[in-house]
Formats: C-alpha cells, structure tokens, sequence
C-alpha cells in the first residue's frame, strides 16, 4: 500500500485565551490519499477550519499547535520544517481555497496581479511570464474573455467569477493537495453547483487531491469519497459515502443526515438536534455528544469513548459500538429537556 | 470601494474643488515665486523713506520696519512654510505608518513595546517639548526645525494605522496570501500597507493645517525660522510690536494662513467623508442581493 499523501496524526491545536484553554482541535487524525476527495464535516465551531489552518501552520497567537502533533505530507513532517520550507509548501504542493470570495481577494490589486503573484512567489518567472500565467489560469477556471478580465479589480467580478479566480491562484502551481474551506458557502445554489462542478473537474484533470469542508452533506454526497465528521473538536466518525449515507452510526451523524431536507419528503418541519456545542474552553467529560443524545445512558458521562472500528473503514466515536442493544431505548436529550419550554 | 469611485466622490465635492484651486494657486506662487514677486523679499529698499509704509500701487501689502516689500516675502514666505509643513507631514506620516503597521502587524511582544513608546510619546506636552529643545540647541536651521515637527507629529498616524492593520491583518486575503507561501514582510508591504494608508492619508491632510500653524506659531515667538528668512510666522513676528499702526504686516500673512489651513482641513473632511462612505458603500455590495 503506498503511504497517504496527507497524515495528521493526533492533531491538537489549543487557543489560549482569557477565558482559559479553547481546545478547538482536540486529536485529530485523517489521511487523505492520492486523488482522492475526502470530506470533513461539521456544524460550525466543531474544528474543521482550525483543522485546515493547522495543516499550512496559519495558526497565530494565542493559537498554538500542541507537542505530540504530526502532519506527514509527502514524507515530511508540515509541523517540524523550517519557515522557509513550509513557505514552499504553501500555495505550492498545499493551496488552500476559502470559504468568502468577496474577502479573499485583496481590493487594491487587479485579479491577474494577484494570481501572476502567486507564479511570480514559488518561481522564478519573469513578469511577463507570470501575467501570460495569469491569463492561461484564468480560461482554465472558464472565466470568459480571460485577457480583460484580468486587468479588472475584484469588487468588478460577480461572486461565482470571483471564486473562480480563488480557485485560479490556488491551482497556479499544480499543488497535491487542495484545501477547500467551505468553497460554496457564500454562493447561491446554481453557482455552488458549477464551482463544484469545476473543482471536480480540474482535479480529475489535475490529479489533484481535495481535502473538501463543508457544513452540507449534500455536497459531501456528490463530491466526496470518504467522510469525516466533526463534533466538539474531535472526529466522530469517519467512513466511505455510501456507507455513512446508509449506515451512519454516530447519533451525531444520524442527527445530521436527519436534518438535510430532502426533495419529494413531507412539508414537515426538517428534523434539528437540540442545544448547542459546548464551548471549547470547557469540552464536557466522558461523550462531548451526551447532552444532546437520544441514546445516551451512565457510561457516556463517564468514559471518554475511543473511535470503535466498526466496519472496514468505517469508525464511530460512540459506545452504542459495544452496546448495540441500547439504540432501542431512546429518549430525550437532556438539552431538550432544559429548553422544555421552548420546544 | 475602489480609486475611481472615491476620485468620482471627490471632484462632486463643491469643498474640495475650491480647497483644491485655492491650494494649488498657494503651490504656484511658492514654485513661482522668483518670477512673481516683485522685490527680493531680503532686500532693504530704502531705510530712510520706505520704512512700514501702508499699502500702495507700488507695494499692495506695504512695507515692514526694515523696508522690505510685504508682498514679496509672504509669496517667498510660501515657499518656506509649505515645504516645512509638506515635508514634516511626509516624513511623519511615512514613518508613522511604518511603526503602526508593523506592531499591528506582528503583534504580540512587538506591538506591545511599541505601542507603550507612543502611550509615552502622547504623554509629553508636544510643544513645550518643542520651545525647550529648540532653546537648548540654540539656532536651528529650517531642515532641523521640520525634523523636529516631524518627530512630535508621527503619534497619531502610527495609533491609527496600528488600528486599521489590526482589522486588516486578519482579512482573508491577508490569511490566503501567506497560504499561498508569501514571506511575511512581503504580505506587510503587499497586501496590508496599501489597504492601511487611508486612514493616514486622511489624518496627514489634516496634519498639513496644523503645522503650519505649529511653525507661524514658533516663528512668531521667535524660534522657528530665523531671519531674514521669510515664513508666514516671522512676518507676524516682525509686525507683532506694533499691530496697531502697521496692521498689514498681521492681517496679510495672517490671511494666507486662514486660507491653507482652512483649504488643507477642508479637503480632509472631505476625503475622510468619501472614504467612509466607500467604506459603507462596499459593506452593502457585500449584501447578496447585490452580487
């Protein structure tokens, strides 16, 4: 078997700020493997940007990357190498892609600047060399009339064009691995689908793999290989699409396949999981999930559990792996039963 | 918002287009100044008979107590309290900006060093700073009189850009620039200087005014320029003894100093009004029924 491309391997990134130790990623570990797109999922503060950031060590104070962290990426340790050589790896071997368009471009430069920069950083082609880049990147991501619209500032592009050109200067290198933070977000449907579309697109071309963040598992559905879901700083549980789609585990991802709304379903009101994340400052013991469990029982509070193998490939972070019997006796989640009133 | 539209804002802007064809008939007769004025403004003309005599056809602005001709030392004055102010104002912004961006910027330790020297800097009364220096070191020149202002005027711009560097350093294409592999200083000059300055821009148009007023201020207590060398201050300075016969030697100087500083404080107001506004305009274009 050759080894992955990407290898976190019990990642922790803790944020010390005043209201003590936010333990925002809390030992986490994935591989992602040549070609292929995985998916992380999550609802928002469970890690996953955090997880991202780490991975290119963007993380700044009071942010720090605990000891006892590895990232192994093309047999080198991301985590230990010298400034100068992750400065090589980003935006060269790694780009990353973000979740805004309308902010991720710098407003005072032209888009062709700012993707001919890029060539310009990680090479050494001459000015002229990297505006022809520029251009020849601009018609890959399908931006029509590529040589005007590259002498155009961003606030001149509508949001679709300008994730195009995100996706441009993330791609200018060729990278293996492409980082993709919530890269539709921030779009209306019709352009998530043609983004998507794209990414798909260019990376079957490229060989590019594709670490995909998302909050929607509808975009995990169409694009992703495998699945990793999130919860409270930690992997939950993690499996190939097909079989989290029909097979998921966890009660958290039950909790979310339940609340996609679903085209043809009844006009009910769409399933949510009550309360809220806990705050990373304070991650609860034993299961982070329990308080807003339908299964929990005793020794969810008081045994952390570890990620059961339950299938080939397929991993939960939940006990009901060693009792399966309990996911007969469901019942309110605690969270629901302090907010009786309002549910 | 983006350069045109602030420049569209701007030339609308009734203020600024007197402000600014008030100050650039200043700038020419400064830059002009040789050819327009009539006399040499150090030129004693004739002790005897042209001693503060009023206004006339031959001198429009009269003649001070050493018979030199008003008109031409205001018009050579110019030249001295504009590049006193202009470059003090430059160099101040310039390193004011510097200092501001790069606490801002790399945080931390650095920032909080930094920002305590400019807490300390704010503490002290700038001015009598100023008289006491100037009285210490004894006769100074005009390039050491701008350094001076200089050092006591970078304060503010460097508060302010620390500020807006502070927003700035965590936009995403500050984040999506070092993703990308850019070395750090070249992130600080690329990518955060250029969206910091306006605040400077703003605070030095401003800042122009005021020391102008700052240098007629020490000139006319005696230790700004030095004679015979003509500013508006030492002008005010040679009629300050008697402002009741021979007015003209207060009121015409006096009145060039109103003018600038009143053209430099409105084009301020009126670019920090079009600025803002993009700033408000560009938050709305982020609204998504606009995109």
């Amino acid at each position: 078997m050759t080894p992955p491309l990407l290898e976190i391997d019990n990642l922790r990134t803790w944020f010390y700020t005043d209201s003590g130790v936010a333990r925002s990623v809390d030992g986490v570990s994935m591989r992602v493997d040549a070609g292929e797109t995985l998916g992380v999922v999550g609802e928002s503060g469970c890690g996953k940007s955090v997880t991202a950031l780490s991975i290119l060590r963007l993380i700044r104070a009071p942010g720090r990357i605990e000891p006892g962290s590895a990232i192994r990426f093309e047999g080198k340790d991301l985590l230990t190498l010298a400034e100068a050589d992750i400065r090589h790896v980003r935006g060269n071997r790694i780009a990353m892609v973000f979740q805004e368009p309308m902010t991720a471009l710098n407003p005072v430069f032209t888009v062709g600047d700012q993707i001919a920069e890029v060539a310009r950083i990680h090479t050494d082609m001459s000015r002229k060399e990297a505006a022809a880049k520029a251009v020849e990147m601009l018609r890959l991501v399908g931006i029509p009339d590529p040589e005007r619209r590259a002498t155009e500032y961003p606030h001149q592009l509508s949001g679709g064009m300008r994730q195009r050109i995100v996706i441009a200067m993330a791609l200018v290198m060729n990278p293996a691995l492409l980082i993709a933070d919530e890269p539709t977000t921030a779009l209306d449907v019709t352009i998530q689908a043609q983004i998507l579309e794209l990414l798909a697109d260019l990376t079957r071309r490229l060989g590019t793999s594709i670490l995909l963040i998302t909050h929607d598992l509808g975009v995990v559905a169409e694009n992703c290989t495998r699945v990793i879901v999130m919860y409270a700083g930690e992997v939950v549980e993690e499996a190939t699409t097909s079989d989290l789609f029909r097979h998921a585990h966890h009660p958290y991802t039950e909790g979310l396949l339940g609340a996609m709304p679903r085209v043809g379903g009844h006009a009910e009101r769409l399933a949510t999981i009550p309360g809220t994340v806990p705050a990373p400052t304070n991650w609860p013991a034993g299961c982070r999930f329990r308080e807003r469990c339908e299964y929990a029982w005793e020794r969810c509070e008081q045994e952390h559990p570890p990620l059961y193998q339950i299938g080939e490939g397929h991993v939960s972070r939940c006990h009901l792996a060693v009792e399966p019997e309990r996911r007969a006796n469901r019942h309110v989640p605690i969270a629901a039963q302090v907010g009786a009133g309002a549910a | 918002m983006d350069g045109a539209s602030v420049r569209r804002r701007l030339v609308r802007d009734t203020r600024v287009r007197i402000a600014l064809v008030v100050l650039a008939v200043i700038a020419l007769s400064a830059i002009l100044a040789p050819h327009i004025a009539p006399y040499d403004p150090k030129q004693q003309l004739d002790i005897t008979h042209l001693n503060g005599q009023p206004p006339s056809l031959a001198h429009p602005f009269g003649t001070d107590p050493f018979s030199r001709d008003v008109l031409s030392r205001l018009i050579f004055g110019t030249r001295v309290s504009l590049a006193i102010a202009l470059s003090a104002v430059a160099i101040a912004m310039t390193f004011g900006t510097l200092f501001g961006a790069i606490a801002g910027y790399v945080g931390g330790t650095v920032d909080a060093v930094l920002m305590r020297i400019v807490d300390a800097a704010f503490s002290i009364p700038t001015l009598l700073l100023l008289i006491v220096v100037i009285a210490l070191w004894g006769d100074i020149g005009i390039v050491s009189l701008t350094l001076l202002i200089a050092s006591i005027g970078w304060f503010t711009v460097s508060r302010l850009v620390r500020a807006e560097t502070l927003v700035v350093r965590n936009a995403d294409y500050v984040v999506a620039a070092r993703a990308l592999g850019m070395p750090g200083w070249r992130v600080l000059v690329r990518h955060v200087l250029p969206n910091v300055v306006a605040p400077a821009i703003i605070a030095s148009t401003l800042a122009v005014g005021n020391v102008i007023l700052l240098e007629a201020g020490l000139s006319f207590l005696g230790i700004g320029v030095r004679p015979p060398t003509p500013s508006w201050g030492s002008i005010i300075q040679d009629g300050s003894e008697r402002v009741s016969d021979l007015w003209w030697l207060t009121v015409f100087p006096g009145l060039a100093i109103l003018i600038t500083v009143f053209a430099c404080n409105a084009l301020g107001d009126a670019l920090r009004d079009a600025l803002d506004s993009g700033q408000l305009l560009s938050s709305f274009d982020d609204a998504p029924l606009s995109s």
